[in-house]
């Protein structure tokens, strides 16, 4: 944990009407490190990432309280536009959801709504995004067919390479590997191995194995709360706590 | 034991058959249904139909002739109606799907539109004949019988619209968001063009049906008899509903025309599959393009 803090998250309450999702959530995120959120299911670890990019934003009845700081800023502070903080926060999520476009119009599709429209510098950034989420030689003879038709895990990784074409600084993944196959995630967990040389990476995940492989940092989250959280070597071999002891090794969740 | 158990399992199967027997017959009736129209239209119109009666207009009292400005007629008020109708529907419908929070308002407005829908055709009718042709002083003329058909149409269009926008995954939304595109960049980028082949078959579905009425053309619109072509949006024309219409029960020939009018109803529908065949055929294009 010595590299710089990227996100600060300082007492986040989330609220679904009149539930509470979250319950006075700290936590840091460090740059160049991956993070792991785990708990059982609707333990909030998918609600507190979408907190990160305000996804949450988009449900009526939501309310966030506490703070959220990005690079020291205040992401919930009423100046912040939202559209921005979001093209600096890729998000990849759980179910691979290409656009039903061609595969280069997918990885095209960030920077042309962030405003660039020069024709070389779309078609560099593409190939170099594709190339980064190891999914270029598998694409680069069919750049104009529909993404549809690629397998699952191919389609992940062009999800991922459309998010990294924007080049944001952080990386949400939201079970990214909970709809592939163990070849696939294989390959996902090793990109994201590569990826965190250059991002900050909050990965949520069921599966303890991937948490424990992939990951530098690991949270446990139940019932809206953060229970524990360290690195992932002494989470998963001497947690301090019994419930996460418990978790860990399948006792429970 | 085992004997009453597959007493049960045949009275269980039996069962499903008759049920399924009985759907089977209820599908079998619609299909039944369309063949039996076009059966007749085409075995008491096909004779009347010849070139003289597509390319010239009706003469000696309508009893000869050809129908040539019913079909022009038709096809402008039909072409009218989609110009005005879904450009309102559809940014409508985005409204109500994409924007608008649930409340009150929202409440209203879509018990407006669905209440709309049931609103008899003749209703519209003498509506448009009093905002459209005399109110706003448009007269008997092609704009005011499109804006009627438009506004009879609109519920329709903001319906199937709703539906086809309800139909794109919510992830296509998120991901389009997460990636730093703003609300309408996502509407119009993603949403749209995903949605497009079901709000095209909305649109003309519910088009096609309006270029069959008669009761809104009748007041605004549609005349009896005219030999010229429209030239401009505000001249009146004669249209294929309302010439069987006449044809029918106003003309002083009618038993002498009857085969004139199962002609007319031929051209009438043929449009209208027409209409809805280019429909079908641009929207599974779409989808191929799509995948």
């Amino acid at each position: 944990m010595d590299n710089p803090v990227k996100i600060e998250v300082k007492n986040l309450n989330f609220y679904y009407g009149e539930f509470q999702a979250l319950h006075d959530n700290s936590l840091d995120f460090h740059i160049n490190e991956v993070s792991a959120l785990i708990g059982p299911s609707g333990c909030g670890k998918s609600t507190f990432l979408r907190c990160l990019n305000r996804m949450n934003d988009l449900i009526p009845i939501s309310r966030v309280e506490g703070n959220i700081l990005l690079d020291g800023l205040d992401i919930y502070d009423p100046s912040v536009d939202v559209v921005m903080l979001r093209s600096r926060i890729g998000m990849v999520f759980q179910k691979p959801n290409p656009f039903p476009k061609t595969i280069f119009e997918n990885v095209a599709y960030g920077l042309r709504v962030n405003g660039i429209k020069d024709k070389s510098i779309i078609e560099n950034r593409v190939e170099e995004s594709l190339k980064l989420a190891a999914i270029w030689d598998e694409v680069k003879d069919r750049m104009h067919e529909s993404a549809i038709g690629l397998s699952g895990g191919q389609q992940q990784r062009l999800c991922i390479a459309r998010a990294l074409a924007v080049e944001p600084e952080i990386l949400l993944m939201d079970e990214p590997c909970s709809a592939l196959d163990p070849i696939a995630t294989q390959k996902i967990e090793e990109l994201i191995y590569q990826l965190k040389k250059s991002f900050t990476i909050i990965i949520v995940t069921h599966n303890m194995q991937q948490a424990a492989r992939v990951s530098d940092i690991t949270a446990f989250f139940y019932m809206g709360e953060l229970i524990e959280t360290g690195e992932t070597n002494t989470i998963f071999t001497r947690p301090k706590l019994k419930q996460t002891e418990d978790y860990i090794t399948g006792r429970f969740g | 034991m085992s004997e009453s158990v597959s007493s049960l399992q045949r009275r269980r199967n039996l069962l499903q058959k008759i049920v399924f027997n009985i759907f089977r017959l209820a599908a079998l009736i619609n299909g039944l249904a369309l063949f039996i129209i076009v059966y007749f239209m085409v075995a008491k119109g096909w004779k009347a139909i010849n070139w003289t009666f597509l390319t010239q207009p009706p003469v000696d009292s309508m009893t000869k002739g050809g129908i040539l400005p019913c079909i022009v007629g038709t096809l402008c008020l039909s072409i009218g109606a989609i110009l005005i109708a879904m450009p309102i529907g559809v940014a409508s419908a985005i409204y109500l799907n994409e924007y608008a929070r649930p409340g009150r308002l929202i409440r209203v407005i879509k018990l407006g539109i669905n209440n709309l829908a049931g609103v008899p055709s003749i209703v519209f009718g003498l509506f448009g004949l009093a905002v459209f042709v005399v109110w706003l002083k448009m007269g008997v003329s092609i704009i005011a019988g499109a804006l009627t058909l438009g506004a009879m149409t609109l519920p329709v269009i903001i319906g199937s619209t709703e539906e086809a926008l309800r139909a794109v995954p919510d992830t296509y939304r998120e991901a389009s968001l997460g990636l730093g595109a703003t609300k309408w960049q996502t509407i119009y980028r993603v949403v749209l063009p995903t949605a497009l082949p079901g709000i095209l078959t909305g649109t003309i579905l519910g088009i096609s049906r309006a270029a069959g009425e008669t009761a809104p053309i009748m007041f605004t619109a549609a005349v009896f008899f005219t030999p010229s072509l429209p030239v401009s949006i505000f001249d009146e024309v004669m249209a294929l509903p309302y010439h069987i219409y006449v044809l029918a029960t106003a003309g002083t020939e009618i038993e002498a025309t009857r085969h004139l009018q199962y002609g007319t109803a031929l051209v009438l529908i043929f449009l209208v599959l027409g209409m809805n065949l280019i429909a079908i055929i641009y929207r599974s294009r779409l989808r191929k393009r799509m995948q």
